[in-house]
C-alpha cells in the first residue's frame, strides 16, 4: 500500500472515531475537526518526530492546536498514535472527564499547551521556537490555527515576533475552511488575503489543498521554505469534510444536534473503522 | 536616604542572570522604565524585546518556561493585570507555569502620566487568578528577597514594584512568602499595609505612640497571595481593631483580603485606606498619595476618629 493511501486511512479512521466520540457525549466541534484531520494525521504519523512512549523526550518535534475547540480532531489523533486511551476518548466531555471541550496541557497526555481561547497558541509556538534558538537545539514547532482565529490581534503580535527573530523552526498552518461559528468568514470580518497578509508579515508561504494527501505531506516536508523565515501553510479545506450533510455548513460549527443526526453520520464513517491502518 | 525599588529590582535580576542561566527576560519596550535594560546590557542573548505587544508577550513566556526557561516578564501593571489578563491567566496561571511577571509603576507611581498609567485594580484581578503567587515589595531589600523567593518558588509570581523614591526600613524581618512582616508590635490597634504604604504605617505607628500613647502594630504584608491569615485573626484577636493601607481600589485589594479572613474568622473591623472606587487624577506620585489620603495623616485621623467612637 502506497504511504499516502495509508495515512488517508488513518485520517478517515480518525473521521470515524471523531463521529463516535461526538455522538457518545453529544457534545464537541465536529466541523472544524474534520476539516483539519488530514493536515493533523499527515503531522503525527509522517512528519513529525514523535513517540508516544517518549512523550517527554526533549527532541521531540512540539505540536499546539491553537484553534484548541477542535479538541475531538487531535484527541482521535492522539488515541490512534497512542496517547490516549479508548476510555480517555470514551469520556470525552463526561462528567468529571479530564477530557473537555478544549484542550488542556495538563490533564491529556501528548497535549503540548492548553489552548480554547483563540489566538493564542502562536504565541506559545513564538516562546517554544524561540527556546529551541537559545539551546541550539533542532526539534520543529508546528502550530495550527484556524481561519477565523486569524481575526484575533494576539495572532498577528506572534506573527511579527517570529519574523523579527527569524524562527524559521515553527511552522504555522492555517486551516482554511472558510467558515466561522456564525457564517462563512468573509461575510463576519473578512480576512483575505490571508497569503498577502502572512508575507507581509514575513513568513513564507505555501497553498495546499488541505485534503490532499500527497499535497499536505509535499509542503510539511519541504518546511521551513526558507532560511531566516518562519513558514505558513494555508491549508484550503471543507468544514466538514467527510459527513456529506456537515460540509460546507456553519451549523455544524458546534455538533449539539447530533443526536437526531447520528445513524446518519455513522452510516458515512462506519466503514472507515474497518480500514488498514 | 531614598531609594527606588524598580532599580533595585533591575540590578539584582542582572547580578542573579550572571550564575543562573535559565533567567529570560522579556521586555514591552519600557526597558529603561522597567529597568531590564540593566539585564539587557549584561546578558543580551538573554534580554529579548517583544515590542508593545503584551498578549504575545506573556504567551510567549508561557512557551518558554515549558521548555524550562525562568521568564521575567517585564512592563507597566496596567499591560499585565488588564491588556494580557486572559494569556497571564490561561496560558500560564491555568497550567501553572513558572512566569514571573515583573509589573512596573504600578499603583500612582505612573503620576502625571495619568490614569491610564495607573494601576489601581491589579491586586484585586490578579488574586483571583488561582495558581497565581501575588507580591507588593515595599523597599529594594522586599524586592531583592521577593525576587530570590519567587525564583525558588514554582509556579506563576507577580511581583507589583513601584517607581516612586522611598525610605528603605532597615530594621525588619526578612520576607517569606505567605508571612506578613512584623514591623512593630502593638495591641490597641493593627495596621496592616503592603508595598510603600508600609513606610506611612511606620510613621503613624510611631507618632500614635508617641503623641498619644497608641500601640499600632505595624505588619507589612507584601505577600498578598497566600496571604498571612494566622497574623489577621490574631491582630483582630489581640487589638482593637485593623486599619489596611494600599495604593489601590479599596475593593478587592488588601483590604479585601484582609476582610475576608477577618470575616470568617472574629469579631472586629477593618477599614480600609485606599482609593476610594474613582479614576486618579494627574501629578506627582507625592502629590497624588496625598489627594487620595495615602498619608500617615489619614491613618492617624483615622484611628482617632475609631478609638473616639
Amino acid at each position: 500500500m502506497k504511504n499516502h493511501e495509508k495515512l488517508q486511512n488513518l485520517a478517515n479512521h480518525a473521521r470515524f472515531l471523531i463521529i463516535q466520540t461526538l455522538i457518545n457525549s453529544g457534545m464537541g466541534h465536529p466541523g472544524g475537526s474534520l476539516s483539519a484531520i488530514d493536515v493533523l494525521t499527515a503531522l503525527y504519523f509522517e512528519i513529525m518526530n514523535i513517540d508516544s512512549k517518549k512523550p517527554d523526550c526533549d527532541s521531540r518535534d512540539r505540536f499546539i492546536m491553537s484553534k484548541g475547540h477542535c479538541s475531538l480532531g487531535l484527541l482521535s489523533v492522539l488515541h490512534l498514535k497512542g496517547f490516549i486511551s479508548k476510555e480517555d476518548l470514551a469520556s470525552f466531555r463526561l462528567n468529571g472527564s479530564n477530557f473537555g471541550a478544549h484542550l488542556d496541557a495538563d490533564k491529556m497526555p501528548g497535549v503540548e499547551m492548553s489552548t480554547g481561547s483563540l489566538g493564542h497558541g502562536l504565541s506559545g509556538g513564538v516562546g517554544r521556537a524561540l527556546a529551541a534558538k537559545i539551546d541550539q537545539k533542532d526539534y520543529r514547532t508546528y502550530v495550527l490555527m484556524g481561519d477565523g482565529e486569524n481575526q484575533e490581534g494576539s495572532i498577528w503580535e506572534a506573527a511579527m515576533s517570529a519574523s523579527n527573530y527569524k524562527l524559521d523552526n515553527l511552522i504555522g498552518i492555517v486551516d482554511r475552511n472558510n467558515i466561522q461559528q456564525c457564517g462563512f468568514t468573509e461575510d463576519i470580518m473578512s480576512i483575505d488575503s490571508l497569503k498577502d497578509k502572512w508575507q507581509s508579515f514575513g513568513w513564507s508561504v505555501q497553498e495546499i489543498d488541505g485534503h490532499n494527501m500527497s499535497d499536505i505531506v509535499n509542503s510539511l516536508k519541504q518546511a521551513p521554505f526558507d532560511t531566516n523565515k518562519p513558514s505558513l501553510i494555508i491549508s484550503k479545506s471543507i468544514k466538514g469534510k467527510g459527513i456529506s450533510f456537515m460540509e460546507n455548513d456553519h451549523k455544524w460549527h458546534g455538533g449539539g444536534a447530533i443526536k437526531e443526526f447520528a445513524e446518519q453520520a455513522m452510516a458515512e464513517v462506519k466503514e472507515f473503522s474497518k480500514l488498514e491502518i | 536616604m531614598k531609594e527606588n525599588i524598580r532599580i533595585g529590582y533591575g540590578k539584582y535580576i542582572a547580578k542573579l542572570g550572571g550564575a543562573n542561566q535559565e533567567i529570560i527576560l522579556l521586555e514591552g519596550d519600557l526597558a529603561d522604565s522597567t529597568c531590564s535594560d540593566i539585564f539587557q546590557n549584561e546578558h543580551p542573548d538573554r534580554h529579548f524585546q517583544m515590542g508593545i505587544a503584551e498578549q504575545n508577550m506573556v504567551g510567549v513566556a508561557a512557551g518558554l518556561a515549558q521548555e524550562g526557561k525562568i521568564p521575567f516578564v517585564n512592563t507597566f501593571a496596567v499591560f499585565i493585570a488588564m491588556r494580557a489578563c486572559e494569556q497571564v491567566r490561561t496560558s500560564v496561571a491555568y497550567p501553572n507555569l513558572n512566569v514571573k511577571f515583573v509589573v512596573s509603576h504600578s499603583g500612582l507611581s505612573a503620576g502625571s502620566a495619568g490614569p491610564t498609567h495607573h494601576t489601581l485594580e491589579d491586586i484585586a484581578i490578579m488574586r483571583s487568578i488561582p495558581n497565581m503567587t501575588v507580591l507588593v515589595p515595599g523597599d529594594v531589600m522586599e524586592v531583592e528577597q521577593i525576587i530570590d523567593a519567587s525564583i525558588k518558588h514554582k509556579g506563576p509570581v507577580y511581583i507589583r514594584n513601584s517607581a516612586t523614591d522611598v525610605e528603605p526600613i532597615a530594621d525588619k524581618p526578612d520576607f517569606e512568602i505567605g508571612k506578613a512582616t512584623k514591623i512593630r508590635d502593638g495591641n490597641d490597634v493593627t495596621i496592616i499595609t503592603t508595598g510603600i504604604m508600609m513606610q506611612k504605617g511606620l510613621e503613624a505607628s510611631i507618632k500614635l505612640e508617641e503623641n498619644y500613647g497608641i500601640g499600632a502594630r505595624l505588619l507589612q504584608m507584601a505577600s498578598i497571595k497566600p496571604i498571612d491569615e494566622r497574623a489577621i485573626i490574631d491582630a483582630a484577636i489581640e487589638t482593637k481593631f485593623i486599619v489596611t493601607v494600599e495604593e489601590h481600589n479599596i475593593l478587592g485589594g488588601l483590604g479585601g483580603a484582609v476582610a475576608e479572613v477577618v470575616s470568617m474568622n472574629g469579631q472586629s473591623k477593618v477599614l480600609r485606606i485606599g482609593i476610594n472606587d474613582h479614576f486618579s487624577g494627574i501629578g506627582t506620585p507625592e502629590y497624588l498619595l496625598a489627594a487620595e489620603g495615602l498619608t500617615s495623616e489619614e491613618i492617624i485621623k483615622t484611628i482617632l476618629q475609631e478609638l473616639n467612637e
